[in-house]
């Protein structure tokens, strides 16, 4: 068999909010988006990173199997549908071993990429970063037309999703945005629950001086992320 | 309730005992009376911290099992009784362990010693006397550098776990016959030094039994014959235990495993309408609360090295029988939940002996509790089950033993990171310059070499596991001829197995270090005296907490080789050696005598504590961490491996019902992996600092660190600011 190579990031043992339970979350390196308020600036490159094959990835996700076989195993990033291959085998070792395994993505990738990788994982983490397609070009350099597909074609095949979003004062917390975000995906059955995330300073420190542009914005309160919260459990949506 | 003729607390345990699988919704909540006494307790203890951290010493008693007059917090309210002196929170003077330790912790608090007391002890010889009388230089020496620290030579050794159970089981009356067919049993033998030891002892024993009737009659019962019902049952057994804190100022006074023994009196009761839920809790949290105000005198230099007044009244909580069934009672939630209706407190040292059989209902209720208090450590049942049966406890932290069949010679601690910067130092200490291990030649060459380094060090070890043990065998004989635990011992069998309890400090900077050296490039930086004052590394290397062998292993290999050593000393009263990894907060002191190794830790820097990784070095998260802590050999730490894990509630999980079930996946899996023990903190870092700000604000906030639980206001701001920064874990 051919080994498949992937570069990641970092690895995280005890990962406790990306997915269901305890979960050993392998963050991979390399993104094609740049979003404004990326907290993990340092994965963005496509350059750089650490060699790992699929085997010794699990390998390593293995010796944890005492503290993840109730929870599971993370893909996350970086972008993991920028490295197909790696993902895609890796999910299908996992499996194999009886792991669960999700995928924390944005959905940008063609669709005969996500199409496998969403027919392979037990769970699609699906960040959609803005409904407004200008809004989200404006955070991430792209349109949001290839997340809302993936989603699509999660509802189609009834592949669980979470939905997760980032609510950032003066970008998208905006009770009209939410509000389109929260009425779009309302309809969809493969939802099991939406994630708001509050941006965060916690990785400014990492990103260059001259790139990143949200040093002004304030965190959300907790006033506004209870109303934030109320948009879409109004719509009869599981707000975790 | 017994009818079976030899002692024997565990079969009737085992026999009677009614194990629940039920959830917490029976609990019942605290009453008035209880609410009452823990508001005047709460207002005393408000006091006593404004009064620098003393309430009251009755200065002109030798405490003495029955020796001070009755005190009540509220004689109306309470419905166990029984305190140390005449006044709650008022302290003893226990002078047997070392007259210059009461003094100086007087001198402290701006109290003198009644010069009748003081006139007794110009004739009376103590503890602490007899081991300064023997200590040889060498001995001197490596207690004044911090190589062996903690010893208790100066006061009483403790981690003796007194079977409190037998006296509201049998009656002071059958354990006094018991032990009187025990002494004559050794007559008609050959008088050695060892039968004629052990008639004085039991001859001692038979009088702290009858000295223990007398203190319970003065309360107004006779407990000369075994306890009938629940109330009666705890409040035998509070006086039992309340009889060997009134004569012995130990290290650590822990209580055993009483509460599912207790449970059967409940059980009955409840069956036979004598008492209702309600009533029996009230009799738990009153007892609790007594615990919670077990004081001793002691010095500032004590509290330096363990804050905020520790006792480890250590209760061990569950586990399984060896028959297969769980030891969990009603009994067991009922004792944690004291937790909730007194809020959170460090004393009692709640233990759960974790086995991944306990039942879910329980699990669950661990991990709420947990999560609303930091107060609960968790030890691995499985694993010590093998080791030491069904009926063991825990002593002080981490420390298993037979209840009632084994006790420990408690050795503190020898400091492996000083150890290796004798190794480095050609046996000079770093910080005095003195010589103190045998003089050898400096390592040569620019860099240090791994196979050289390491030789010297096990030279090193050599030399120290002598001293320590030594030294300790000084200690304990003394403690035996002048400060002997007459109560404690009598609540046992005559035949005990002996432990030799050492232990180490400071092995994850070792191991650190260690693979700085063999995976790095290390240079040390001399000054004129040839001493190593600073090192500098060159290049990365793994370290211990990342689930890395490189660095694992040489934890697991300094771990073996000083056990070892250990292992082949001469020790006193042919005792076991054994050895733990724990620090409590000593680590704090530990570093700050230390000089910097070669690992990048600076010279006066902390230690982790107990088995901790250091603080920052774990990249790939807790659970690494924890499998690397997993892989240390508990056969060759068998008085116990301690880890701390605090973390913030967000990272935990998002919402209280993952928290809680992450949390029993991290426990299951800790110990399925053969991790020993846990201390776990689920709290805000923010909280912390708030507290440090604002000490008025949080007098019940519970910690806990290497073993114990602790206020987190009463620790030195040093103390403080080190929780914060070594044990969290809050990614994201």
């Amino acid at each position: 068999m051919k080994k498949i190579t992937g570069y990641m990031h970092q690895r995280e043992t005890f990962g406790a909010v990306d997915g269901p339970g305890v979960r050993y979350v392998l963050f991979l390196q390399g993104c094609p988006l740049h979003c404004l308020y990326c907290h993990n600036p340092e994965t963005l490159s496509v350059r750089g990173g650490t060699a790992i094959t699929v085997e010794d990835a699990l390998a390593d996700i293995l010796r944890y199997k005492s503290f993840i076989k109730d929870g599971g195993v993370t893909i996350s990033g970086g972008e993991p549908l920028l490295q197909p291959d790696f993902t895609l085998a890796l999910i299908e070792a996992c499996k194999n071993e009886g792991l669960h395994t999700a995928v924390d993505t944005s959905g940008f990738a063609l669709p005969n990429v996500y199409e496998k990788i969403a027919d392979a994982a037990d769970l699609i983490l699906l960040d959609i970063k803005a409904m407004d397609a200008e809004l989200c070009r404006k955070i991430t350099g792209h349109s949001n037309m290839r997340a809302l597909a993936m989603l699509d074609y999660c509802e189609k095949t009834g592949k669980p999703v979470w939905i997760r979003h980032v609510v950032v004062p003066q970008l998208t917390l905006d009770d009209a945005l939410l509000t389109e975000l929260a009425e779009h995906i309302k309809h969809y059955s493969c939802i099991e629950c939406v994630e708001l995330l509050p941006f965060h300073k916690l990785g400014e420190h990492k990103w260059e001086k001259d790139k990143y542009t949200l040093f002004n914005t304030p965190e959300p309160t907790a006033q506004e992320m209870a109303r934030v919260k109320r948009i879409f459990t109004n719509r009869g949506l599981k707000v975790r | 309730m017994a009818e079976t003729k030899k002692i024997d607390v565990r079969g009737f345990i085992c026999e009677n005992y009614t194990p629940y699988d039920g959830d917490e919704s029976f609990l019942a909540p605290a009453t008035e009376a209880t609410k009452k006494l823990w508001d005047m307790l709460s207002a005393d203890m408000v006091e006593e911290k404004a009064r620098g951290g003393v309430y009251d010493v009755d200065e002109k008693t030798i405490s003495t099992i029955a020796a001070h007059d009755v005190g009540y917090i509220d004689k109306n309210l309470e419905k166990i009784v029984g305190l140390q002196t005449d006044r709650a929170l008022k302290r003893a003077i226990m002078p047997f362990g070392g007259i210059r330790m009461v003094n100086t912790s007087l001198a402290a608090y701006n109290r003198e010693l009644d010069p009748q007391v003081q006139n007794v002890f110009k004739y009376r010889k103590t503890h602490n006397d007899g081991v300064f009388d023997v200590y040889t230089d060498d001995m001197k020496a490596a207690r004044h550098t911090g190589i062996i620290t903690g010893l208790p030579d100066a006061y009483g050794r403790g981690r003796i776990i007194g079977d409190y159970r037998r006296v509201p089981l049998y009656g002071v009356d059958y354990l006094i016959e018991q032990k009187k067919e025990a002494k004559k049993a050794l007559e008609n033998r050959t008088m050695s030094e060892e039968i004629i030891r052990d008639r004085e002892e039991i001859s001692e024993q038979i009088r702290a039994l009858d000295e223990l009737k007398c203190m319970a009659e003065k309360y107004g019962f006779d407990i000369s014959k075994p306890a009938t019902d629940t109330k009666e049952a705890i409040q035998w057994l509070y006086f039992a235990y309340l009889g060997a804190v009134k004569e012995q100022n130990g290290a650590a006074m822990s209580i055993g495993r009483i509460s599912t023994f207790l449970d059967i009196y409940a059980t009955k009761d409840l069956e036979d309408g004598k008492y209702t839920e309600s009533e029996i809790q009230e009799m738990v949290d009153h007892f609790v609360m007594k615990l919670r105000i077990v004081r001793f005198l002691r010095t500032p230099a004590y509290d330096e090295l363990f804050s905020g007044d520790p006792t480890w009244i250590t209760e061990s909580i569950g586990g399984m029988c060896e028959d297969g069934r769980h030891m969990v009672t009603k009994m067991s939630f009922r004792f944690l939940h004291t937790l909730i209706n007194l809020g959170p407190a460090p004393e009692p040292n709640m233990t759960v002996l974790w086995s991944i059989n306990l039942p879910d209902n329980f699990k669950h209720y661990c991990a709420r509790i947990s999560a609303k208090t930091s107060a609960v450590q968790y030890e691995n049942d499985d694993l010590m089950r093998e080791k030491f049966g069904d009926d063991y406890g825990i002593a002080c932290c981490v420390s298993a033993m037979r209840i009632g069949k084994q006790m420990q010679f408690f050795g503190a601690r020898a400091n492996l990171a000083k150890a290796l910067l004798y190794a480095i130092n050609g046996g000079k200490d770093e910080r005095y310059g003195t010589q103190i291990a045998p003089k050898s030649e400096l390592p040569q060459g620019e860099y240090l070499d791994y196979e050289d380094v390491y030789k010297r060090f096990v030279q090193i070890c050599d030399w120290l596991a002598r001293l320590y043990v030594n030294t300790l065998s000084v200690i304990h004989y003394m403690h035996d001829k002048y400060c002997y635990e007459k109560l404690e011992m009598a609540l046992h069998d005559e035949e005990v197995l002996r432990t030799c309890a050492g232990g180490i400090a400071g092995l994850s900077v070792v191991a650190d270090s260690l693979s700085a050296i063999k995976y790095a490039k290390v240079k040390p930086i001399r000054n004129e005296d040839g001493i190593a004052v600073d090192f500098e590394i060159e290049g990365d290397f793994p370290k211990f907490g990342n689930n890395d062998e490189r660095a694992d292993n040489l934890a697991v290999g300094v771990v073996k080789m000083f056990m070892e050593k250990l292992a082949s000393q001469q020790t006193y009263r042919n005792s076991l050696p054994t050895m733990s990894i724990l620090t409590i907060t000593s680590n704090v002191v530990y570093g700050k005598k230390t000089g910097t190794t070669p690992d990048g830790r600076k010279a006066g820097e902390p230690f982790a504590p107990g088995a901790n990784p250091m603080h920052g070095r774990d990249a790939n998260g807790c659970v690494a961490s924890m499998m690397s802590v997993a892989k240390l050999p508990y056969a060759d730490s068998e008085d116990g491996i301690s880890y701390t894990f605090s973390i913030i509630p967000s990272a935990l999980g998002k919402t209280v019902e993952e928290q809680e079930d992450n949390l029993i996946s991290l426990l299951d899996g800790y110990f399925v992996e053969k991790g020993h023990h846990i201390n776990v903190n689920v709290l805000d870092r923010e909280t912390l600092y708030d507290a440090m700000e604002h000490p008025e604000k949080y007098p019940q906030l519970t910690i806990r660190v290497s073993g114990y639980a602790v206020n987190f206001v009463k620790l030195s701001r040093e103390q403080q600011l080190d929780v914060i920064s070594r044990t969290f874990h809050d990614r994201f």
